[in-house]
């Protein structure tokens, strides 16, 4: 009796220690560098446009350059998800190519591709903000709460 | 002198919004939230920023590196939502955050549009 638990115990060791040879190791601080890098340069690109957008138009304001700034970033990353070059660095990126305005972009362009095959509009204009629903609905809904409390401590 | 400031300044936007992100990537790798609850935290953060008026002293020094992650974002919809309420009444408060960041998302509406009408999604 003994022996046979023995037997298994050492079997069942010996099992997970072929698991553990065989899972990937999610190395934590090589996804962390990853998405360090990959967020960073996206940041530096964003810098290059305001900057690229100001020496050719210096008249205009701070808020039209990061406004046109968002645009050409958003439009780049939806143009990069259609041609599929996006999901190439997302794999890399991890976080860093979703927290920046680029995963947002990426995220509507990729659920409204996922859907055309249900239909332009029961597909794609329903499912267009199924992954950055819920980012749209808190920003609204907590910057309008932001908005008013400002507003009534203002008036105290 | 100019060129050395610029380098500067590039150097911080790398280093914010990569540890941004960074902290995201430490987030879903050691907790079980999901990317969207941490797109949400973020957000949340830079409304908050924005609110009790600090993002402003943060972007003059970080520039892109904190205005290109969802912190921007968040911040842009209180600063819009704010300053509208300032300038019409309550009621502003609705609307602003609204107004101040329709371009981006109206642009990402529309190219998303375009883009779907032109390519189909591939097997992943």
């Amino acid at each position: 009796m003994a022996e046979s638990t023995n037997a298994v115990k050492a079997r069942n060791d010996r099992y997970n220690k072929f698991v553990e040879t065989v899972t990937p190791k999610t190395n934590m601080v090589k996804a962390m560098f990853h998405s360090f890098v990959v967020g960073g340069i996206t940041c530096m690109i964003g810098q290059g446009i305001g900057d690229i957008v100001k020496a050719i138009a210096p008249s205009m304001s701070a808020d039209m350059v990061s406004n046109i700034t968002s645009m050409v970033l958003v439009t780049v990353a939806i143009l990069l998800t259609g041609l599929g070059v996006f999901d190439v660095i997302a794999r890399q990126g991890g976080a860093g190519s979703f927290l920046p305005i680029t995963g947002f972009a990426n995220a509507m362009a990729s659920a409204s591709m996922e859907f055309k095959t249900e239909g332009l509009i029961f597909g794609t204009s329903v499912k267009l903000f199924s992954v950055v629903g819920p980012v749209v609905v808190n920003g609204i809904v907590w910057s309008s709460v932001a908005g008013l409390l400002n507003l009534w401590i203002m008036g105290m | 002198m100019a060129v050395w400031q610029q380098i500067g300044t590039y150097a911080i936007v790398f280093a914010v919004g990569g540890a941004l992100c960074a902290i995201a990537e430490l987030l879903i790798v050691r907790t079980k939230l999901t990317p969207a609850r941490i797109l949400v935290i973020f957000l949340i953060v830079g409304i908050i920023l924005e609110g009790v008026g600090v993002y402003d002293y943060i972007f003059k020094v970080c520039q892109a590196g904190i205005s290109v992650p969802i912190v921007g974002f968040g911040a842009a919809l209180a600063k819009g939502s704010i300053e509208t309420a300032k300038a019409v009444g309550f009621v502003g408060a609705f609307a602003g955050g609204l107004i101040r960041t329709a371009y981006g998302v109206g642009v990402a509406i529309v190219m998303s549009y375009i883009v779907t009408l032109l390519f189909s999604a591939r097997a992943k």
